[in-house]
């Protein structure tokens, strides 16, 4: 491609049917944003989803894109990730889909380190199937599968991926284009497998129920924005801080001014502080919680293949086992 | 003599199938014609001495054609109770036994459930018996090296081996070459299992037992001239991918995950990696085929296999691939149902699961497998129909066909069609590639295979009901009905590709027609050889060849033997309106040659 492209040449004219208001119209934007400013190929990236309200993604997006069944987009994913793996290829996915009916897969993925860039947009509800509770929901979730309130323990879906040997998960909120597009961007550049979970917000369903820390009032006590090599500082006039308690184990917000030197600096690659910064409520960590590259599943698959998925030798050659006899016209 | 049964039978602990196969391979290689019958319980390591423990391998050999593993084998070689017990109703009397004396314990004569010993009191008295020390015999002669007791005992596989190749004059040399390959690095192993191949055969020539057992020679088969080998089912399924890829100038990606009796496919897939075929062990059943299916859609030729309980998990997927219109291939090893069933017994009961257990109207092409060497050629054809119509294809194969071997001619790729598909159109502007993608071919109603990575043609597909000309989501009910129809032709429209169907032997109308699918080939066609009968065997299941209705059509009767509750009767009835006379058998064994017989003779009778 000679001229660059633009967020408009990664938009299909498909008509968009989401929910008006819908946090997934916020998404589709930075996601095409993102293609652009990064200069990826229409015609080598490809989407791939599963069922529910997100799964919608690929038809709104110009570029290759297969809507598949329930929970199974990473494994289909890690198919044609494997078929090409110089493609592109982004998993569209929701709470339900991923987490629920495709956990396994999920996990799996995450594991194998498969070049796949997956988007979990999280809103803590099933969408599609009409407002039931889901494996995000909290507990007490009022819902029409749980009238008296969801009895089950959410599922921590940074928790799930570090738990699963992810080596990148970053946060980020649906409106929030410069968050959003910073780690849709390191996303993309990621050569193993990333999950990046989304905070979505279901307006029919389960409205603003991550309000509490994406309402612009509050954004900046209520968020801690990581960078790496950066403080962890947050609050007006980044005057909070955060720092490791080494009685408690834990994390815990510090006046900066008492003692500067206590506030920890995000080192990315530190897995233990990730979990920590995974788990922190006030303030809510987002960015990039952890990247830490390895090599790539399809990476080491090509690897080993002794002939790079090429054909160096005619099927020909082995048709014979180990010993073979000959019946010759006249001993027949 | 013209043919002979032999039947090795122990704890599944003996090494009784590597044994089966090192004796089969050894046949292989005199041009003797065969078929074998491995028969092995679920438990890895059952407990010793038990009856559902017992390991079998049954081998069929002779000059003439042998087609299946025998009804009642001539000679069994039992090393425990209970292996004789079991196989001892299969015999006929005079048939030939070996005993392992040492295992006739009191312990595993109780275990076997016998009060007095078989050798004793008068059990045995209809056959010929022969009754050796294995266990010492074999202990003794691998003394030098001093392996630990177990160890030592675990040659006495080879030691008896050795005996069975001195019966049938056969040279220990194929068999002592390959214990050297396998066993390169364990020296002390390796030499002992040698020592107990020569012990067990210098035992047979040396011994009283000279005098007391026949020795056989069986001539070469006549088989047709050519360069042949030995071949289980699961090798020539390897085989037949990896050369349809090659036929269609397509990597294959193979994606599956482990389970009874599907495994040895992916063992050998996994060492063919230079014939441009890549293996995925995926997670489990379900992303096994999904990821076969983004094999697919990346211009892969994407395969997956699995058994009754695995194929029922990847139905959704299944049906995904058709309604993308994707190739893909579905390999059923079909073991005893439902549910877990029956692990390593062989059975045919899951023929509606793959002509119709999927949600919705989806239809897909269904091929099955006649005998090992057979696996070859079908999967070669069910790549070509996968490509052409861009659809899944199911082949089902009988369980037991995974590890049985049978002389196969080694087959000259070169001679074979290439397997063609719809090439991508070129590039395009704007929005027409969406369209591009579902412009079918009007004959086979394939559509071109687009890949993720051609410029100019990004188009979005998927499981929701599309457009019959854009491929966009469409809800219209009209275009429904459609698409509903565009499917059923597509599979329909296979049997204009397939051949006629033909007549395996008997004329080609009369009284009574056996028609026959998947591994009972063998067992039918002895038995309509031996009754004059006439013999229709079916390896296209769905779309059912064209002419078949007719052919059968010209019988009074349509006697279907099966290894299920009827399934392909009940096919043939609601698919050409046919009455048919079902002849199930749902045992986990293959059907015998006589019971086939006997069924055939009592139908006929009834005609008159
Ligand atoms: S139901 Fe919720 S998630 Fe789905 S489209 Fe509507 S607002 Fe968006």
């Amino acid at each position: 491609m000679s001229t660059e492209l633009t967020a408009k040449d990664f938009t299909t004219t498909q008509e968009v049917r989401w929910c008006p208001g819908c946090g997934d119209y916020a998404i589709l934007k930075s996601v095409t944003r993102a293609l652009a400013d990064a200069g990826a190929s229409p015609e080598s990236t490809a989407f791939i989803s599963g069922i529910g309200c997100a799964a919608r993604f690929p038809y709104y997006v110009e570029s290759y894109g297969f809507h598949t069944i329930h929970g199974r987009a990473p494994a289909i994913a890690t198919g044609l990730k494997l078929a090409n793996p110089e493609l592109d290829v982004w998993v569209v996915s929701g709470d339900g889909d991923a987490l629920s009916i495709g956990g396994n897969h999920l996990m799996h993925a995450l594991r194998r380190n498969v070049g796949l860039k997956i988007l979990l947009f999280n809103n803590e509800i099933y969408g599609l199937t009409k407002g039931q509770y889901s494996p995000t929901s909290r507990v007490g979730t009022v819902s029409p599968s749980s009238p008296a309130g969801s009895v089950d323990m959410p599922v921590s879906p940074g928790q799930f991926a570090l738990g699963s040997g992810a080596r990148f998960f970053a946060r980020a909120v649906d409106a929030d284009k410069e968050g959003l597009s910073e780690v849709l961007q390191g996303a993309h550049a990621f050569a193993g497998a990333s999950l990046t979970e989304i905070f979505q917000n279901c307006i029919v369903y389960n409205k603003d129920v991550f309000a509490s820390f994406t309402d612009r009032k509050d954004a900046s006590k209520m968020q801690l924005r990581l960078k790496h090599g950066e403080p962890m500082l947050f609050g007006d006039n980044a005057k909070k801080g955060i720092r490791f308690n080494k009685d408690t184990f834990a994390l815990e917000v510090i006046e900066v001014k008492s003692s500067p030197e206590d506030v920890l600096v995000h080192d990315e690659t530190n897995e233990v502080v990730a979990r920590l910064l995974i788990d922190l409520q006030e303030p809510v960590a987002l960015g990039i919680l952890f990247r830490k590259p390895a090599q790539s599943f399809e990476c080491a698959f090509y690897g080993l293949h002794p002939s790079e998925m090429k054909r160096s030798r005619s099927v020909a050659e082995f048709l014979r086992g180990a010993s073979s006899w000959t019946v010759s016209p006249e001993n027949s | 003599m013209d043919s002979i049964a032999v039947r090795i039978a122990g704890d599944s602990g003996d090494g009784i199938q590597l044994m089966g196969t090192r004796f089969a391979v050894s046949t292989a290689l005199t041009g003797a014609d065969f078929a074998t019958f491995p028969d092995y319980p679920a438990e890895i390591r059952a407990p010793a001495g038990s009856l559902f423990g017992v390991s079998a391998y049954q081998i069929n050999l002779g000059s003439g054609t042998i087609t299946t593993a025998g009804d009642s084998p001539d000679v069994l070689v039992a090393f425990n109770p209970a292996a004789l017990k079991v196989s001892l109703p299969l015999l006929e009397r005079g048939a030939l036994i070996i005993i392992n004396n040492d295992s006739f314990t009191a312990r595993n004569l109780a275990r076997a459930g016998y009060k007095q010993d078989p050798r004793e009191d008068g059990t045995l008295e209809d056959f010929q018996c022969v009754t050796a020390d294995i266990s010492r015999l074999n202990l003794e002669s691998i003394k030098v090296f001093g392996l630990s007791k177990s160890d030592g005992d675990r040659c006495k596989n080879f030691w008896a081996l050795g005996v069975l190749l001195w019966m049938f004059e056969r040279d220990l040399a194929s068999v002592e070459d390959w214990i050297r390959r396998r066993l390169d690095n364990q020296t002390k192993i390796r030499n002992a299992n040698i020592a107990a191949l020569h012990a067990g055969h210098a035992y047979g020539e040396n011994t009283e037992l000279s005098a007391s057992v026949p020795r056989y020679d069986i001539r070469k088969s006549e088989m047709p001239p050519g360069e042949y080998r030995s071949v289980t089912g699961a090798e020539a399924l390897a085989l037949g991918i990896a050369a349809a890829g090659e036929l269609a100038d397509r990597p294959v990606m193979f994606c599956s995950y482990p389970i009874t009796p599907s495994s040895p496919l992916l063992h050998r897939l996994a060492l063919l990696g230079e014939t441009g075929v890549g293996t995925f062990q995926a997670e489990d059943e379900i992303a096994a085929v999904c990821a076969a299916i983004g094999a697919s859609y990346g211009g892969m030729i994407g395969v997956t296999s699995s058994s009754g309980p695995g194929i029922a998990l990847k139905a959704e997927a299944i049906g995904l691939a058709v309604s993308a219109e994707l190739p893909l291939v579905i390999v059923n090893w079909q073991r005893g149902g439902p549910s877990t069933g029956l692990p390593t017994k062989t059975e045919q009961s899951d023929l509606f699961q793959a002509v119709y257990g999927r949600n919705g109207d989806t239809p897909l092409p269904v091929l099955a497998a006649a005998s090992s060497e057979d696996c070859f050629n079908i999967a070669v054809e069910s790549v070509r129909i996968a490509l052409r119509h861009m659809t899944p294809v199911i082949l089902l194969v009988d369980g037991y066909l995974s590890n049985a071997s049978e002389p196969w001619k080694i087959p000259d790729i070169s001679a074979l069609e290439p397997i063609e598909h719809h090439p991508a159109p070129a590039p395009c502007k704007d929005q027409d590639a969406q369209r591009q993608a579902f412009r079918r071919d009007e004959n086979s109603f394939g559509r071109p295979w687009i890949v993720p990575g051609m410029e100019g043609l990004m188009h979005r597909i998927g499981g929701l009901e599309k457009d019959i000309e854009t491929g966009h989501i469409s809800y219209d009910p009209a275009n429904h009905q459609q698409m509903t129809d565009l499917r059923q032709a597509k599979v329909d429209c296979v049997a204009n590709y397939i051949p006629a169907q033909s007549l395996e032997c008997g004329a080609d109308h009369g009284d009574l027609v056996v028609v026959g699918w998947g591994s009972t080939y063998g067992p039918i066609y002895q038995a309509t050889i031996e009754t004059g009968v006439s013999f229709v065997h079916l390896r296209n299941i769905n779309p059912l060849p064209v002419n078949l209705g007719e052919l059968l059509g010209r019988f009074d009767t349509v006697l279907v033997p099966e290894m299920n509750n009827g399934q392909l009767a009940a096919l043939l009835r609601e698919k050409l309106c046919l009455q048919t006379v079902s002849f199930p058998k749902v045992s986990g064994q293959p059907f015998r040659i006589s019971e086939l017989v006997d069924r055939i003779e009592s139908l006929k009778k009834e005609g008159k």
